[in-house]
C-alpha cells in the first residue's frame, strides 16, 4: 500500500486500474438502468415516479461518501503531509458537489409528484443542501490558493471542521421526523422494500461508486500531472533567468 | 530611427506637491527639451515618486505648472507619458504576452512613432521564451522588465520611470540603457528616479534633498 | 483605436473574473447561501417563504452583487494597473462602464439566471418566479453601477471591503423597493407589473448613465 503512496507509482497503478473500472462502471450501470426500468415493479402509491429513488438514494450515498473519503485524504494531508493526499482531497471535492446536486435535483424531481412541491425545507433536505454548499466552499477554496501545497492545507482544516456535518445528514431522519421518508434500507428488523427493488438499489449504488472510484483516480492523475506541469513551468522559467543571465 | 516625436519641451515652474497637508515637493524648475534626460536624486521620502506622479497625472499639484510644446501639445501630459512605477501594473493569473498584448491596445496613440509588436518587446526584454508563462510564475525581475516592455509597444514621447532597475540584472540593466540612449537618439524625453547607471550619465540631475528650490545641475 | 482598447478591456475583465478564484461563481454561491439561510431564521412554512419569497431573493441579490464589487478597483489599485488606466488616451468614464457591463456579465447575470431555481426552493409560484427574473435583469444594472461609485471611493483604502457596502446600501433603497414590488406584482396585487418595471428600468439608466462620472471622479481624486 504505501509503496502506492508515491506519485509515480501511483500513476502506473491507475493507469492499468482505470480500464478496468471504467468496464465495470458500464456494466453496472447498464445491468442496473436495465433493471430500474424493466424489472424493479412500481410502487403501488407513487406510480413510476418510484424510479427516481434508483438515481436518487446512491448519489446521496455517495455525496456522504465522498466526504468519508475527503476527510481521510484530509487527515492524510495534516498528518503526513503526503502530497497524495492533498491530491486526493482536491479531486474529490468537485465529485463530491456533482453527486450531492444529482442527489439535490433527482430529490427535488421526485418530491414534485409526491409532495406537490419541489422543495421542502425538513432536515435531512436542508442538511444535504448545506453539504452542497460546503463542497461549493471547498472547491473556491482550491481555486482562490494558488500554492498547491498551502490550498492543500487550508481545504484539510476545513474539510475536517465540515465533517462536524455528516452524522447530522446521516441521523438527521432520526433527529426530526418530518416530510422526509424515513431511512428504509438499513433499519433494524431488515429491508422494508421488495427483493428486486432492493437488488436494482444495490446494484446502482455499487455501479455509482465504481463511477465515483474511476472519476476520482482520474482526476487525481491529472491533478499530480497538472502539478508536475506547474513545477515544470516554475523550473524553466527559473532556468531561462539562469541562461539568460550567463548569455 | 528620426521619426517625429510629439513633444518639443516640457518645463516645470516652481512645482509644489502637497500629500496630507504637507508639502512634499517644494517649487521644483526643471526644464526638458526632446532627447534629454533628468534624474530625480534625494534620499527616502525627498519627494521622488511624488514629483514623478504629479508629472504623469496621478496627484494634482498644488502651486506652479507644467508646461509641454510640441506637434501633440493638445492631448494631456498624461496620455504622451509611460509611467513605469513600484506596482507593475500586471494581473498575475494571465500570461506576460497576455498582461503586454492588454497594454499595447489600452495603452496605443494615435501618434506615428515608431513601436513594437508585444512579442517583439518582450524579445528585446530577453523574455521571448517566457511570453506564454503566467505572471505568477515569474520572478520579481521578470516582472520588472515584463513592465518595462510596455514601454516598446506604444510610442509616447515622455518616459516617466520610478526606480527602473529595481530587481534588474546586470545584463538586463544593459538593454534597459540600450533602450534609453535609442528612445533618446529618436527624440525621446526620460525622467526618472534612480541611482543605477543607466546610460544616463549626461543627464540633468534634479537632487531633492539638496535645497527646496530644487538646484539643477550636471553630473 | 478607443473601440480596441475597450473590447480588449472587457476581454480582460471577463477572463481575471473567470480566473481569480472563479470570483463571478463565487458570487453565486453567495447568493445561494443568503437565500438557503434565510428559512432557517423564518422556518420552512411555505406559505410565508412563498410570500416572503420576493423580498429574500432581491435581499440576497444586492448583498451578492455589492460583495463582489468592492474588488472592481481595489485590485487594479493595489497592482498599479490603475495609474496606467489614467494614462490612457480612453476616457476614464468610459473605462469605468466597461469594467462595469463586464462585472455585470460575470456576476450578476448568473444570479438572474439561478434566481428562478432558487425561486423554487421557496415555493413560489411561476408568475412570480418570472417576476423576479424580470425585475433583476431591469434592476441589478443600478446596483452594479452604484456599486461602482463606492468601489471607487474606497479603492486604495485598507478595509474598504464594509465601508463601501454602508456607504452604497442606503442608496440602493429606490431599486430594492421597486425590484421587490415589481417581483409581487407579478404573482398578481394592486399594482400593475408594468409600473414598478418601468421605474426599476429609468433607475438602471439612469445610474448607467450618470455613474460612470462619479466613479471617474472618485477614481481621480484619489490620493495614491
Amino acid at each position: 500500500m504505501l509503496k502506492y503512496a508515491n506519485p509515480t507509482n501511483f500513476l502506473a497503478l491507475a493507469a492499468r486500474l482505470i480500464p478496468w473500472l471504467a468496464a465495470a462502471t458500464a456494466l453496472l450501470l447498464i445491468v442496473g438502468l436495465y433493471l430500474t426500468f424493466f424489472v424493479a415493479p412500481d410502487d403501488y402509491q407513487q406510480g413510476a415516479s418510484v424510479k427516481i429513488m434508483y438515481l436518487h438514494v446512491p448519489s446521496a450515498w455517495l455525496s456522504m461518501m465522498c466526504y468519508i473519503i475527503m476527510t481521510s485524504a484530509a487527515l492524510g494531508t495534516i498528518v503526513w503531509r503526503h502530497p497524495l493526499a492533498d491530491a486526493a482531497q482536491k479531486a474529490a471535492a468537485p465529485l463530491g458537489a456533482a453527486f450531492t446536486l444529482l442527489c439535490l435535483v433527482s430529490g427535488s424531481l421526485w418530491g414534485k409528484p409526491m409532495w406537490g412541491t419541489w422543495w421542502v425545507w425538513d432536515a435531512r433536505l436542508t442538511s444535504v443542501l448545506v453539504l452542497f454548499l460546503i463542497y461549493l466552499g471547498l472547491v473556491g477554496l482550491w481555486r482562490t490558493i494558488e500554492e498547491p501545497a498551502q490550498a492543500a492545507r487550508a481545504a484539510a482544516i476545513l474539510t475536517l471542521v465540515g465533517v462536524v456535518n455528516i452524522p447530522i445528514i446521516k441521523f438527521s431522519v432520526d433527529w426530526w421526523n418530518t416530510l422526509h421518508q424515513p431511512a428504509s434500507v438499513f433499519r433494524v428488523g431488515g429491508p422494508a422494500i421488495s427483493g428486486s427493488m432492493l437488488w436494482t438499489l444495490l446494484i446502482m449504488a455499487l455501479g455509482f461508486s465504481f463511477l465515483f472510484l474511476t472519476l476520482h483516480l482520474m482526476a487525481i492523475r491529472n491533478e499530480i500531472l497538472r502539478r508536475r506541469l506547474r513545477r515544470l513551468s516554475i523550473d524553466a522559467a527559473h532556468a531561462e533567468e539562469k541562461a539568460e543571465a550567463t548569455a | 530611427m528620426n521619426q517625429q516625436f510629439a513633444l518639443t519641451s516640457l518645463s516645470a515652474r516652481s512645482v509644489s506637491v502637497d500629500r496630507g497637508g504637507r508639502a512634499i515637493v517644494k517649487n521644483i524648475h526643471f526644464e526638458l527639451r526632446a532627447g534629454e534626460a533628468l534624474v530625480a536624486l534625494g534620499r527616502n521620502g525627498a519627494g521622488k515618486s511624488t514629483l514623478l506622479r504629479a508629472i504623469a497625472g496621478f496627484l494634482p499639484l498644488s502651486g506652479g505648472e507644467l508646461t509641454h510644446a510640441g506637434e501633440a501639445s493638445e492631448a494631456p501630459l498624461p496620455e504622451l507619458c509611460h509611467y513605469v512605477g513600484h506596482a507593475d501594473g500586471l494581473k498575475s493569473a494571465l500570461t506576460a504576452s497576455e498582461n503586454l498584448e492588454f497594454w499595447a491596445r489600452m495603452l496605443a496613440t494615435p501618434s506615428s512613432g515608431e513601436s513594437l509588436a508585444p512579442s517583439q518587446a518582450l524579445h528585446r526584454m530577453g523574455l521571448k521564451r517566457l511570453a506564454d508563462f503566467p505572471v505568477a510564475y515569474l520572478s520579481a525581475g521578470q516582472k520588472r522588465r515584463v513592465a518595462l516592455a510596455r514601454l516598446f509597444v506604444s510610442p509616447r514621447p515622455l518616459w516617466i520611470l520610478d526606480e527602473p532597475a529595481t530587481a534588474l540584472d546586470v545584463a538586463s540593466q544593459e538593454i534597459l540603457g540600450e533602450a534609453f540612449a535609442r528612445h533618446r537618439a529618436s527624440g525621446g524625453m526620460i525622467i526618472a528616479a534612480t541611482h543605477a547607471p543607466l546610460g544616463l550619465i549626461d543627464a540633468a540631475v534634479l537632487d531633492l534633498s539638496a535645497t527646496d528650490a530644487g538646484a539643477i545641475g550636471n553630473a | 483605436m478607443m473601440q480596441s482598447a475597450l473590447s480588449a478591456l472587457f476581454w480582460r475583465e471577463l477572463q481575471l473574473a473567470r480566473s481569480v478564484g472563479g470570483g463571478g461563481a463565487m458570487g453565486v454561491v453567495f447568493f445561494l447561501i443568503l437565500v438557503s439561510l434565510t428559512p432557517f431564521a423564518i422556518g420552512p412554512d411555505l406559505n410565508l417563504l412563498s410570500r416572503i419569497g420576493p423580498a429574500i431573493l432581491w435581499i440576497a441579490a444586492l448583498l451578492a452583487t455589492l460583495l463582489g464589487l468592492d474588488r472592481l478597483f481595489q485590485s487594479d489599485a493595489d497592482d498599479g494597473s490603475l495609474d496606467l488606466l489614467l494614462t490612457a488616451a480612453t476616457p476614464l468614464e468610459l473605462v469605468v462602464l466597461v469594467k462595469c457591463v463586464a462585472h455585470w456579465i460575470a456576476t450578476a447575470l448568473p444570479l438572474i439566471v439561478a434566481s428562478p431555481l432558487l425561486g423554487l426552493t421557496l415555493a413560489m409560484e411561476p408568475a412570480s418566479l418570472a417576476g423576479i427574473s424580470l425585475s433583476l435583469l431591469a434592476g441589478t444594472p443600478a446596483l452594479t453601477m452604484l456599486g461602482a461609485i463606492g468601489a471607487a471611493l474606497t479603492a486604495g483604502l485598507r478595509r474598504g471591503g464594509l465601508l463601501m457596502a454602508v456607504l452604497i446600501l442606503p442608496l440602493t433603497t429606490p431599486v430594492l423597493i421597486f425590484g421587490v414590488s415589481a417581483a409581487t406584482a407579478a404573482s398578481g396585487g394592486t399594482v400593475p407589473f408594468h409600473i414598478p418595471i418601468l421605474i426599476l428600468c429609468g433607475l438602471s439608466l439612469a445610474a448607467v448613465a450618470g455613474a460612470p462620472f462619479a466613479a471617474a471622479a472618485a477614481l481621480r481624486s484619489r490620493d495614491a
